[in-house]
């Protein structure tokens, strides 16, 4: 452990300051000051204080504590649409690049047809037109992103088929589903994991881009593109409800962005940076 | 030519379905388009009324019958009237695509303005403090929201410098400047990075150390040798960005009240404009893969080796 702590000691670091992250997401309630959605009038639009150090926003709330809280909706958002991305695009690949045949061919004209086309104009369309809330935000994602990963398994599963060990599995009788979960996945998953951890930051500015736009979460939750959005009109008088909400955004992007790109280097030593 | 068969095929089965994945999408979706377009004047409007413009509005058939009929109107350039423009679509569409078109040609050239030299200095002074410097400012790029960044240069420059207007809804020269700007600054981020690897990548190559040898000086093998090879892979990364622009950056567009296809589209989600939004869809497809294949085409003309292979 400390030898690997040694070897890799930026990842060690931002490992770390993920896990702070993760911390912060989970005990949020705890640690924010105030409730972020407790109102009162006689603060509204209160500048940066010793009591709200970010100010306060149009309903009186505390937005030191609504960055907070932010940290859990958007953390759970994007975790929950990466997971469900590695899910569905690996199953998809996982049978079109093993099984091959017309289902593969179906599933790739599929997936060629959603990477033709530019996929935040469609999430765009999709939120919007089912309605802005969480759970359509991950879907309009999902219905995305999926094709890139199906993609990517499937290309890893078409060289590893026609590998020996494979073959001998094969000849021994051994059940398919064994197959697929004893000698495709594990080797397949190292890649999964590195595009899914850097699509962490993509995937964050996404959501918060949808909610900036009205399609994504709704008031009165706590969700760092909806606090901008609802700032906006306030750039005038207040401007402390775009900045903090903005800066929040790009710190914890960056975070994740910098652990992606150490958490391949560790995986992947081959790839050179 | 049979690629190019191949081609059109698969760009014509994309059509159609992202076409009908919008189609669904509308059909199935919460929202009365009809309740939505009459009561909108704070009217309450009766059963009857609602019934008689749906059938107007042929929105009482079978989901397949008004999908032929969209489809039929489409191909011949006539995608149905906007609800809440009462406007044709195709008129609504070419009208926020003059806009758009604008701030995809000046953010170009601002990438380009800002992207190249950067580029080309870090990867010149490769691990000197140039390099440091602009890598750092690439990565930080990177990770900052479009449409923060958009509203940061509209507080400094718009309100407490007030260099700039704050919002223009009409095309105004000055109003161009910042939304280009934001766009060109988030899009340079990637391009320096691809610029840099792009240079580095040409000048470990043998024929540099062939020129170094002849005695040329390193600015004649830059200008000379090394920018024109790398061209090509730049070319790529510049038509998806254009097909990226062209599809109207919807955040940017309502950060800074521009009048493009984006705001538009946002607009046209809200008010459940079905037709507008179905018109949009279609058109921003068609547009990036035009835009794909004429980058394709370019490869075969700027690349030698594509274009004798091709005539084996």
């Amino acid at each position: 452990m400390t030898e690997f702590i040694k070897q890799h000691r930026l990842f060690a670091v931002y490992t770390a300051l993920v896990i702070l992250l993760v911390l912060v997401a989970i005990f949020a309630p705890q640690l924010a000051p105030q409730d972020p959605f407790d109102g009162n009038m006689r603060n509204v639009l209160q500048q940066p204080s010793d009591e709200h150090i970010f100010g306060t926003d149009k309903l009186g709330r505390d937005t030191f504590s609504r960055i907070i809280c932010g940290t859990q909706t958007s953390l759970f958002m994007t975790i929950c649409v990466v997971v469900l991305l590695a899910i569905v695009g690996g199953v998809v690949g996982v049978v079109s690049g093993y099984f091959g045949g017309k289902v593969e061919m179906i599933l790739m004209r599929i997936a060629d047809m959603m990477l033709a086309f530019p996929g935040v104009v469609l999430a765009i369309a999709i939120a919007g037109i089912l309605g802005g809330s969480i759970v359509n935000t991950i879907l309009a994602l999902l219905a995305v992103g999926w094709a890139k990963y199906a993609r990517l398994v499937r290309s890893l599963v078409i060289k590893l088929r026609h590998n020996d060990y494979i073959i001998a599995a094969q000849v021994n009788g051994t059940k398919t589903i064994n197959i697929l979960w004893r000698h495709i996945l594990p080797n397949i998953l190292p890649m999964i994991v590195i595009t899914g951890a850097m699509d962490i930051g993509t995937m964050m500015m996404e959501i918060a881009g949808l909610s900036f736009l009205g399609f994504g979460a709704q008031p009165p939750t706590p969700e760092w593109g909806l606090m901008l959005n609802e700032g906006r009109q306030y750039i005038q008088t207040a401007p402390w409800l775009m900045i903090y909400p903005g800066a929040a955004i790009f710190v914890v992007v960056a975070i994740f962005n910098l652990w992606g790109d150490a958490l391949r280097d560790v995986l992947d030593p081959r790839h050179d940076s | 030519m049979k690629r190019l068969i191949h081609r059109a095929t698969q760009m014509l089965v994309t059509l159609l379905g992202v076409s009908f994945i919008t189609f669904c999408l509308a059909y199935l979706a919460p929202g009365d388009p009809v309740a939505m377009l009459l009561e909108s004047a704070d009217t309450i409007v009766s059963e009857e009324v609602l019934e008689k413009t749906r059938a107007e509005l042929g929105l009482d058939k079978p989901f397949l019958v008004q999908y032929g009929n969209w489809l039929a109107g489409a191909l011949q350039g006539d995608m149905g009237m906007s609800y809440s423009a009462k406007k044709p679509v195709t008129e609504k569409l070419s009208e926020g695509f003059v806009g758009t078109l604008l701030l995809a040609f000046v953010t170009i050239v601002f990438v380009l303005l800002i992207s190249l030299p950067l580029g080309i200095w870090s990867a010149v002074r490769q691990n000197e403090w140039p390099d440091y410097v602009v890598r750092f400012f690439a990565f930080i790029g990177v990770s900052m929201p479009s449409f923060w960044l958009g509203l940061m240069l509209l507080y400094v420059f718009g309100l407490k410098l007030g260099w700039f207007p704050i919002a223009s809804s009409t095309i105004t020269a000055k109003g161009i400047v910042l939304p280009a700007l934001t766009l060109a600054i988030y899009q340079s981020t990637k391009y320096v990075r691809q610029v840099r690897t792009v240079i580095l990548d040409e000048l470990h190559q043998d024929y540099v150390i062939g020129a170094r040898a002849r005695g040329l000086s390193e600015s004649t093998i830059l200008w000379k040798h090394v920018l024109p090879n790398a061209v090509l892979p730049l070319i790529t990364l510049l038509g998806m960005s254009i097909g990226w622009l062209l599809g109207g950056v919807a955040v940017i567009e309502i950060v800074f009240s521009w009048p493009g296809i984006g705001n538009m589209a946002v607009r046209a989600i809200m008010m459940r404009d079905y037709p507008l939004i179905e018109g949009f869809v279609l058109w921003i497809a068609i547009v990036y893969m035009v835009i794909n294949f004429l980058v394709d085409l370019s490869y075969t003309w700027l690349d030698p080796k594509l274009r004798r292979g091709e005539q084996h």
